[in-house]
């Protein structure tokens, strides 16, 4: 391994957190749609809304990640897969506008009727995205994406025989993911009676997932005999292996309602199947475009993954915490009440000297920021300028507020 | 395959449509934009409410900051998806920018990624941990999402700096070789007035079109303790924010004239390089000078270079095709000053009154104006951005890559266009509808 390809370990460990994290945000929409219209329907619905609406953003964020470090560590192979599969990356964008717009509108429901019609619109985004991503995919695993601006076709490039699979395969895991991990967090939310029905999708979404993926192989032989060759034959075969023995563990940890380790092996089997693609396919990252020929010059290389991995540090905890709230129930979308009072009881903040002291500082740093920023024409006058101005806005806004804000 | 080669794999193609993928990419900047301002500023002016109503016990504000909750959630959402088609459309339009310079600036979208991660994490804490964390630890978690609103915008604006200016990088042969990356985006002498100008500009936005809402209410007899409170914290930023943003844009100017001149050139329409140059306000450009415009002698060289003498370099020291639409340029950067100008004398009379009366303004002419002052600075914000990316036209990495040789080879862009449209379109009579619903909520729910 060379630093060529470091960034893309972190490109692959990315789709893995975006199918496991995401995923089930799709799942969870796709499921609302089969909830029937009833009492225990909605309450179905509300489930899926309540638990991902906390995580999705920081979930979806996985998608630009992957995006971004794609696109600066190996330009070209992004401009390339862009370019040729411009049409399934805009139908999955579109599909995001609705799902993230539906979010946001939920909120403002009232009455089970607007939920549904909003439930529906996401559910039908939320088959569009997954499918639009995995036949994007399943592109590049079947080498349909030659390097080159729109050099590949527009139609056969994510209509093809992989394509299909591996889109259908997408849209099938999310909603297999979302229903494991929504029974694990039926029960948490102590919704034990939505647990059960959750369980039964789980199981069906998990066979079919299962089948799937077999009926994969033999497409994968027909349309991408290289990947396929790879994954059987060659240095993806273990991972292979360990994804079956995932899945199936899965589907056991279900059948047995132990949902929270069903989540952990879950996440690995997807994980392994992402590794046994990536061994199979290298060292080609595109028809004839080895990984070492695709990566960016070496200092950018150096920069992402300091990058990558400075941030990883604050992000990661930070992630953890988020899940740790969410999942202890700490966090949960909907519901009202108000935070306790520190009341310090009534006090004037701002006597009438100190006001007017406020005043005359706010106006001496407004004369003081013109003075160096606009007078003068040096750089540190310039910085200087911007931070006495900030002072002004601070300091006047303290001043200009409504003295009876601070009464009380 | 060597490197040289895989640079000619994505030369340059036909494309029909151009102009509408150039639109395509406007409409989505100018979607985005104002959602961004409140991304920015929003999350300070909520933590400011609930931390006073930490400190006087008000209820009243209690309920301001709870009620904002819910508007920045569901905008900060739109925000996101927003943001989510640009950085498709860096791909899907512009391919070509992508494989040849992705390497260059790309860096700066990979930080930004964790940028984005930190906000969506610590907003989500803190608008769903209302209920259930302790007053100090709530309004901890708001701090990072103030942060990186500010770290967000700060990683995209140097991109945006660099693709003004461009260092850090040598070409050769038609190849970019010798990149330094962490110089190219944040050693950049382009970047800090666009940061600066940017992000008072998010203040400016989010301000004054709270500020309008609540006096719209005011007009129609709204003006409980409730909207008082709710229109005066929004109004003090945006009024103070507004002269600041004179000064700044002043900066940002004699900045585009040392880096940029042909921008400075557009923005003026001056067609012939000139000592003394005027500054002409209205009028229309037309075979390379502005005809029926007020001209204000000697100006530009004043407030460019500080020296009513001084030379400034027009339209014509560079080959007609690669100057910038001059008119749309001019006319976009009018406006920006002109609403500027408004605004910072609005902001003015604001505090004039305040510190004169110890009171707010109270005539409805003033409630009027602030009314008209929340879409203006929405159009400021706007036609600002026009000026910056217009202004940079023909270039998309200025002086080193061609707008044409950017674009993507792939077809079907106009339908593209039309479904976004379309879509945005949806969008914002979604944001309308959840924006009325949250402000007809009964205001007893939380107080
Ligand atoms: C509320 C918004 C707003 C207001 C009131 C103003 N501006 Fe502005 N302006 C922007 C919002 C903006 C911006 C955020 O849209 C831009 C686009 C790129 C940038 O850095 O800031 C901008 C760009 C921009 C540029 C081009 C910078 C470049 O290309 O790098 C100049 C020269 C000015 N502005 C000058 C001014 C002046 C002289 C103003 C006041 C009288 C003014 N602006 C008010
Ligand atoms: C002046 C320019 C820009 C500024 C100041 C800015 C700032 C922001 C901010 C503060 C957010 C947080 C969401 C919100 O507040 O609504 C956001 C979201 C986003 N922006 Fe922008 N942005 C700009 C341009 C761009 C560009 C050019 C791109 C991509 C090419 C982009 C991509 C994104 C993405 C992907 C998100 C969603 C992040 C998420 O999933 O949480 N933005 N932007
Ligand atoms: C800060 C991040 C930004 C980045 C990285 C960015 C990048 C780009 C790119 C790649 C293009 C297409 C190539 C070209 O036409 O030169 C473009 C064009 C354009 N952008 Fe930006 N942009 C940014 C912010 C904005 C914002 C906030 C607006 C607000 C409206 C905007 C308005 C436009 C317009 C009007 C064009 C079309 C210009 C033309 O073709 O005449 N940009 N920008």
């Amino acid at each position: 391994m060379s630093l060529a390809d470091v960034p893309l370990l972190f490109v692959l460990a990315g789709l893995v957190f975006y199918i496991v994290l995401a995923g089930p945000d799709f799942g969870a929409a796709i499921w609302q749609l089969t909830a029937r219209r009833d009492g225990r329907g909605d309450r179905l619905r509300d489930l899926g809304h309540e638990a991902m609406a906390p995580v999705w953003e920081a979930n979806h964020v996985w998608l630009i990640f992957v995006l971004t470090v794609l696109w600066t560590a190996y330009p070209v192979a992004f401009g390339s897969i862009a370019s040729t599969l411009s049409v399934p990356l805009f139908l999955a964008g579109l599909g995001i506008v609705v799902r993230g717009a539906a979010y946001a509108l939920r909120a403002g429901t009232t009455g089970v009727g607007e939920a549904r019609r909003i439930d529906m619109a996401s559910a039908l985004s939320s088959v569009l995205t997954p499918f639009a991503l995995g036949a994007a995919l399943g592109g590049i695993v079947s080498g349909r994406v030659p390097v080159g601006n729109a050099a590949g076709s527009l139609v056969t490039s994510w209509l093809n025989p992989t394509s299909v699979l591996t889109g259908l395969l997408a849209v099938v895991t999310s909603a297999y993911l979302a229903a494991v991990f929504l029974s694990a967090d039926a029960v948490r939310m102590g919704d034990d009676d939505l647990a059960a029905p959750m369980r039964r999708r789980a199981l069906g979404a998990g066979l079919v997932a299962g089948a799937l993926s077999a009926a994969g192989l033999l497409v994968l032989r027909e349309d991408a005999y290289p990947v396929f060759d790879g994954l059987v034959h060659g240095a993806g075969l273990p991972a292979l292996m360990a994804s079956a023995v995932a899945g199936v563990a899965t589907l056991g940890l279900v059948v047995a309602r132990r949902y929270e380790p069903a989540r952990y092996t879950a996440a690995a089997a997807v994980a392994a199947i992402v590794a046994g693609w990536a061994l199979a396919q290298q060292p080609e990252l595109l028809p004839g475009l080895t990984i070492d020929d695709a990566a960016a010059p070496r200092a950018t290389l150096v920069a992402v993954t300091i990058a990558v991995l400075g941030g990883g540090a604050i992000v990661f905890p930070s992630l953890v915490l988020l899940f740790r709230l969410t999942l202890g129930g700490t966090l949960r979308g909907g519901g009202a009440g108000a935070a306790e009072a520190v009341a310090p009881g009534p006090r004037a903040l701002l006597g009438a000297s100190r006001h007017g002291l406020l005043v005359r500082a706010a106006g001496a740093c407004l004369i003081a920021g013109f003075g160096l920023l606009t007078v003068l024409d040096a750089g540190w006058a310039h910085a200087l300028g911007v931070a006495v101005l900030l002072g002004f806005v601070l300091l006047g806004f303290l001043a200009l507020l409504p003295a009876e804000l601070w009464e009380r | 395959m060597s490197a040289a080669l895989l640079h000619l794999a994505l030369a340059p193609v036909e494309q029909d449509h151009l102009l509408q993928a150039r639109q395509m990419q406007a409409l989505s900047f100018a979607v985005h934009i104002p959602l961004v301002a409140f991304g920015t500023a929003f999350p300070a002016m909520v933590l400011f409410a609930e931390w006073l109503h930490h400190r006087t016990g008000d209820p009243v504000l209690l309920t301001v900051a709870r009620r904002w909750t819910r508007i920045m959630v569901a905008l900060f959402a739109v925000g996101v998806i927003t943001g989510t088609i640009l950085s498709f459309e860096m791909g899907l339009l512009w391919p070509n920018f992508m494989a040849t310079y992705g390497g260059v600036f790309g860096l700066g979208f990979a930080i930004e990624g964790f940028s984005f991660f930190l906000e969506a994490i610590f907003l989500a804490i803190y608008v769903y941990g209302w209920e259930r964390l302790s007053p100090r630890m709530h309004m901890l978690s708001a701090v990072p999402v103030i942060i990186t609103g500010f770290t967000g915008s700060f990683m995209v604006i140097a991109v945006n700096a660099w693709m003004n200016h461009p260092t850090g990088f040598t070409m050769t042969a038609g190849k970019v070789v010798e990149v330094e990356p962490w110089r190219a985006l944040f050693a950049n002498p382009y970047f800090w007035h666009e940061i600066v100008h940017m992000y008072v500009a998010g203040y400016i936005v989010c301000g004054f079109v709270l500020a309008a809402a609540y006096a719209v209410g005011r007009l129609r007899g709204r003006w409980g303790r409730y909207e008082r409170a709710a229109f005066a914290i929004p109004l003090a930023i945006a009024a103070l924010a507004s002269p600041v943003q004179v000064l700044v844009g002043d900066w940002a100017g004699r900045e585009v004239a040392r880096m940029q001149p042909t921008k400075l050139a557009a923005l003026e329409g001056l067609g012939e390089t000139e000592t003394g140059a005027p500054v002409h306000i209205g009028g229309w450009y037309q075979d390379g000078a502005v005809k029926y415009g007020i001209p204000i002698p000697r100006a530009l060289s004043l407030l460019a270079f500080h020296n009513p003498n001084a030379r400034v370099r027009g339209l014509d020291a560079v080959a007609p095709q690669d100057r910038p639409p001059v008119n749309v340029t001019r006319y976009a950067f009018q406006t920006m000053v002109g609403i500027g100008t408004l605004l910072a004398l609005l902001g003015g009379w604001v505090a004039v009154v305040r510190v004169r009366r110890g009171r707010l303004p109270e005539t409805p002419w003033f409630f009027r104006a602030v009314v008209l002052a929340g879409p203006l600075a929405v159009v400021a914000l706007i036609a600002g951005w026009v000026t910056t990316e217009v202004g940079r036209q023909p270039w998309v990495v200025y002086g080193y890559m061609r707008t044409e040789a950017a674009v993507t080879g792939a077809g079907g862009i106009p339908v593209g266009y039309g479904a976004l449209a379309a879509a945005y379109a949806l969008v914002a009579v979604g944001v309308v509808w959840i924006l009325r619903r949250l402000a007809a909520r009964p205001l007893e729910v939380e107080a």
